[in-house]
């Protein structure tokens, strides 16, 4: 497909190559956070980074939803999938995460817990229509990409009148993480972590627009720009970014100019507006309670809250000692700088999240990047 | 989690769902996200749910932009797929 292909073209990312190269200022270092695993990814499995100039630094960022579940979220959710009357549905990522003890969903089920993959959260629908004598409970997580599926799941629910089915609330808001990163001691008093700008994501964007980026870029002066997760999207987003920074600017731009608007998806916010609400704090994982940073579902919708019709409790746990995901989603610290990277902890066999998901940073390192010494610059 | 795909759309069925194309596969999507959707248009496919339209002539601007910029100054190498001899 054309608007797949033609975003990976190697011809022009020599070119864009060579032209950043000769637009970057050589007495400066550019420090860019890419947000999204998405981008991570990218990055990896196509060798943006040895493209870039030496001087352009990428940090890894938050942007992986199974990796910023917080533990205690989990094991409840391993809980609620042991009960005898409940089958728990939810995207593939999430079953294979460790939580506390070294349990999971996948490991649950092969106790004998019901617990299902599903593509589409429309799947979890039909499972509680085909299975009216169990407690079909859908396990939603995700940015602002996964969250209008959900709500209108639950306004589907109500539609088909179901009334063996919930929703176990895990969702998050991309603005609040950005704003935890640039409030963060690390960055702010510690020097542990240096932002100049962000590459911010694409569908999360589809979804939101570009609207709620430009206080960042206005109140912390850090550049954002938008980028689709085709290889040439990022380059040409990391040369943006230059450009503003060369410039001394600090604006949100748009990259991604195909499916993002400056107001968003309004129709998928309203159906958000009308079935969920902000938490005043939740609880992430390496980022610790971040206010007004999660979502939970109104109390006109109650009975598809699985929060409340189980009464599901959380109980803090400590994290696995060696494991660095913390550190790592903060982008203090990269996957090589853990002792159990590739060696203890590995994709068939994680320990920390950021190994399990397609999106974590420690994945991306394995598949793509192991046994690659780091590039002298 | 937030990979999404472009693809087009192939046929309107019932209740917002439609058929789509992509790669020679067929498959059903629901469109409840967006509005006003026919055969023929790009939307960008999320997790079951079009979550956007692909505007197709931003689409093609940003490609023509990288023409250019490769035709300029590309070299005839493939910098993303390396090949070996």
């Amino acid at each position: 497909m054309r608007y797949i292909r033609g975003f990976r073209e190697g011809a022009a990312a020599a070119a864009l190559a060579r032209l950043l190269g000769a637009e970057v200022d050589p007495n400066r270092e550019y420090y860019l956070m890419e947000f999204c695993g998405g981008h991570t990814h990218a990055i990896f499995r196509y060798g943006v980074e040895g493209l870039l100039p030496g001087n352009v630094r990428l940090v890894h960022g938050p942007g992986c939803p199974v990796c910023v579940l917080a533990v205690p979220r989990l094991d409840a959710a391993i809980e609620l999938a042991r009960q005898p009357n409940v089958t728990l549905v939810s995207y593939g990522d999430m079953l294979r995460v460790p939580g506390s003890r070294r349990r999971s969903l996948l490991k649950a089920r092969a106790l004998g817990a019901d617990v299902r993959m599903a593509y589409s959260a429309l799947e979890a629908l039909k499972i509680a229509a085909d299975h009216p004598q169990r407690e079909v409970v859908f396990f939603a997580i995700g940015f602002e990409t996964t969250t209008p599926a959900t709500a209108y799941l639950i306004l589907e629910a109500r539609r088909l009148g179901l009334s063996n089915f919930s929703v176990y609330c895990n969702h998050v808001v991309t603005p609040a993480a950005i704003q935890s990163i640039l409030d963060s001691p690390e960055l702010r008093e510690l020097g542990q972590v240096r932002v100049d700008g962000f590459i911010g994501p694409s569908h999360v964007s589809a979804v939101i627009g570009s609207k709620p980026y430009e206080y960042f870029a206005d109140e912390y002066q850090r550049p954002v720009v938008i980028a689709g997760f085709e290889p040439l999207d990022v380059m040409q987003a990391v040369r943006m970014l230059v450009q503003q920074l060369n410039a001394g600017r600090a604006c949100v731009e748009n990259q991604f100019t195909r499916g993002v608007v400056r107001e968003g998806n309004l129709k998928a916010q309203h159906l958000v507006a009308e079935v969920l609400e902000l938490r005043p704090s939740f609880e992430w994982r390496g980022l610790g309670a971040l206010p007004y940073s999660g979502l939970r579902i109104k109390s006109a919708y109650a009975q598809f809250d699985a929060e409340r019709r189980f009464a599901m409790q959380f109980h803090a746990v400590p994290e696995n000692a060696a494991c660095q995901c913390p550190a790592i989603i903060r982008g203090i610290k990269k996957p090589t700088d853990c002792t159990i990277f590739g060696t203890a902890c590995t994709p068939r066999n994680p320990i920390g999240s950021c190994m399990v998901s397609a999106e974590g940073a420690c994945a991306a390192y394995y598949k793509y990047r192991r046994g690659v010494e780091p590039v002298a610059v | 989690m937030c990979l999404a795909v472009p693809v087009r759309v192939a046929e309107l069925l019932d209740n917002q769902w439609v058929e789509i194309e992509v790669g020679g596969i067929h498959t059903r999507i629901s469109i409840a996200l967006i509005d006003d959707v026919e055969v023929g248009d790009y939307v960008i496919v999320h997790a079951g749910f079009a979550i956007t339209r692909l505007d197709v002539a931003e689409a093609e601007k940003t490609l023509a932009l990288f023409d250019e910029i490769a035709a300029h100054l590309g070299k005839p190498i493939d910098a993303l797929y390396p090949r070996l001899p």
